[in-house]
C-alpha cells in the first residue's frame, strides 16, 4: 500500500519525524489526497517498524505515544527507492464514481438532453473547482509541490471533461450499443 | 449594480447557406473575463468576430457600452477596434517584418502617438511580460511563446476596454500557454479590462470568471444564473 511509501518519503525529506509531524506533512505534501487518519498512521507505522523500514530515534515518556520520534533506516530507504523505480500499472479498469455517473446517464436518461444537463452541470462543478486551483497556482507563494499537486488535479479534471464532452458526442452511438 | 459592457440581441450570422449563430444573445459585464468554450465548428470565432465588430450579423444587435455596432459605419467600427478593443489570435498578427518593440508601438503611432513616446510604452510593456530583452528582435528570431507575449503587449498597449483573445495559447505548449494566460489575466484585473477569451481548453478556461459553452450555432450555457436584480 502506498501510505506505506508516502510516509517513507516524507521521513526522507523530513529526517527524524514524530508521528504527528509526520500526518501534518503527509496531508500538507500530499493536498489532494485524503487526510491521513491518526489510527491509520500508528497501523501505519507499526508495521513500517516491525518490517524494519523504520526505528525509534528517541523516545520521550512525558507527552505519550505521540513522543515517539522515528528515522529510515537502510531497509527502508531500499524499499522507497524500489517503489519509486517501479512503473505504477496504467489502471486497467475505471472505477472513478464519475465514470459510473455518466454511463448511468447515458442507459438510464430518457434522451440526449436530459443527459447533457446532468453533464453541464457536473462541468460546471469541475470547472469551479478547476478555477480554485488555478488561481491557488497563480496567486504567488506556491511551493513546487503545491504547483505540482495543482497541476495533477487540473490535468486529471481537464481529462474528465474532455472525456466527457466525447462521450456526449458519441451518445446516440453509445445509446445503441449499450441497448444491444 | 452590474455594469454592462456589450450586450448582443439574438444575433444571427450566415456564411452562404451556412447558419454559424443561431439567436445568440449575451451579456458581458465590465471587468469580467469570460471563457467561450466549444467544438469545433460551433461559431465561437464568428460570435468573437460580431463582438468585436469585425462582422456584422445578419440579424439582432450588438452593442458595446450604449452603442449599437450593428449600425455603425465601417470606418467607424473599424476606429473602435483601434481604441476601444485589443485582439489576440493563436498566432500571424505579429508583423514578420518589425522588431517586436515596433511590432507593440504600431497601434499607438496608428492612433497618433510621436514614436518615441510609443516606443517608451511599449517597452515598458514588454519588460513586465518578461520580454523586454526581446524588445529588437525579429518575431523569426524567437519562440511562440515569446511572439505571443509581444503579440498579448500589442493587444494590450492602447489599453483597450476589451481585449477579445481566440485561441491565444493554442498553439503553445502547456508551460507557456500558463505564462501568457497569467500574464493575460493580471494585466487584465490591474486595468480592469474586459476579456473574452476563446478556447478549446477547459485549463484555460479556468482562468476565466466564467465560462460561455457553445454548441452548434447556440448559447448552450452562459455560465451564470440571473436570479433576481443584483444576484448572481
Ligand atoms: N468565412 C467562412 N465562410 C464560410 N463558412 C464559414 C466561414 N467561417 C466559418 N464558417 C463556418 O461557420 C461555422 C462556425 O465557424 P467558426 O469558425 O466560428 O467556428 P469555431 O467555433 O471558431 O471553430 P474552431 O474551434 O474550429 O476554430 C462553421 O460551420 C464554419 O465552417
Ligand atoms: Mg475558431
Amino acid at each position: 500500500m502506498s501510505t506505506t511509501h508516502a510516509l517513507l518519503g516524507v521521513l526522507a525529506a523530513r529526517g527524524i519525524s514524530h508521528g504527528y509531524e509526520l500526518k501534518r506533512e503527509h496531508d500538507r505534501r500530499l493536498l489532494g489526497v485524503k487526510p491521513l487518519a491518526f489510527g491509520q498512521m500508528y497501523t501505519t507505522l507499526a508495521r513500517m517498524l516491525r518490517d524494519g523500514y523504520i526505528a525509534e530515534a528517541e523516545h520521550q515518556r512525558v507527552g505519550g505515544p505521540d513522543r515517539v520520534a522515528y528515522r529510515l533506516t537502510p531497509g527502508g530507504h531500499t524499499e522507497l527507492v524500489n517503489w519509486l523505480s517501479q512503473a505504477v500499472p496504467p489502471a486497467a479498469y475505471v472505477s472513478a464514481q464519475l465514470f459510473v455517473k455518466v454511463i448511468v446517464a447515458l442507459i438510464a436518461t430518457p434522451d440526449e438532453a436530459t443527459a447533457r444537463s446532468f453533464l453541464a452541470t457536473q462541468r460546471a462543478a469541475h470547472l469551479e473547482r478547476m478555477r480554485e486551483l488555478t488561481k491557488t497556482k497563480t496567486a504567488g507563494g506556491a511551493s513546487v509541490t503545491e504547483l505540482a499537486v495543482a497541476d495533477y488535479l487540473l490535468n486529471h479534471l481537464d481529462a474528465d471533461l474532455r472525456w466527457m464532452a466525447t462521450t456526449l458526442d458519441r451518445i446516440s452511438q453509445l445509446r445503441s450499443e449499450v441497448a444491444a | 449594480m452590474s455594469d454592462v459592457v456589450i450586450e448582443a440581441k439574438n444575433i444571427e450570422k450566415w456564411y452562404g447557406p451556412t447558419l454559424a449563430l443561431k439567436d445568440v444573445s449575451l451579456v458581458v459585464d465590465r471587468g469580467e473575463i469570460v471563457a467561450v468554450t466549444g467544438p469545433s465548428g460551433c461559431g465561437k470565432s464568428t460570435l468573437l468576430h460580431c463582438l468585436s465588430g469585425i462582422l456584422r450579423p445578419d440579424q439582432g444587435s450588438v452593442h458595446f457600452q450604449q452603442r449599437d455596432l450593428t449600425v455603425q459605419s465601417e470606418a467607424a467600427r473599424s476606429r473602435l477596434r483601434r481604441t476601444a478593443f485589443g485582439v489576440l489570435f493563436q498566432f500571424g498578427q505579429i508583423v514578420p517584418e518589425l522588431t517586436a518593440v515596433e511590432n507593440v508601438t504600431l497601434p499607438l503611432q496608428l492612433g497618433g502617438s510621436r514614436y518615441r513616446d510609443a516606443a517608451v510604452r511599449a517597452q515598458r510593456l514588454l519588460d513586465r511580460l518578461g520580454v523586454g530583452d526581446l524588445a529588437g528582435k525579429r518575431p523569426g528570431e524567437m519562440s511562440g511563446g515569446q511572439q505571443q507575449r509581444v503579440a498579448l503587449a500589442r493587444a494590450l498597449v492602447t489599453e483597450p476596454e476589451v481585449l477579445f483573445a481566440d485561441e491565444p495559447t493554442g498553439a503553445l505548449d502547456s508551460l507557456a500557454g500558463e505564462q501568457v494566460m497569467v500574464e493575460l489575466v493580471r494585466l487584465a484585473r490591474e486595468h480592469g479590462t474586459t476579456v473574452l477569451v476563446v478556447t478549446h481548453n477547459v485549463q484555460v478556461a479556468a482562468y476565466a470568471d466564467r465560462e460561455i459553452a457553445m454548441r452548434d450555432g447556440r448559447v448552450e450555457s452562459a455560465g451564470r444564473v440571473t436570479v433576481t436584480g443584483e444576484v448572481r
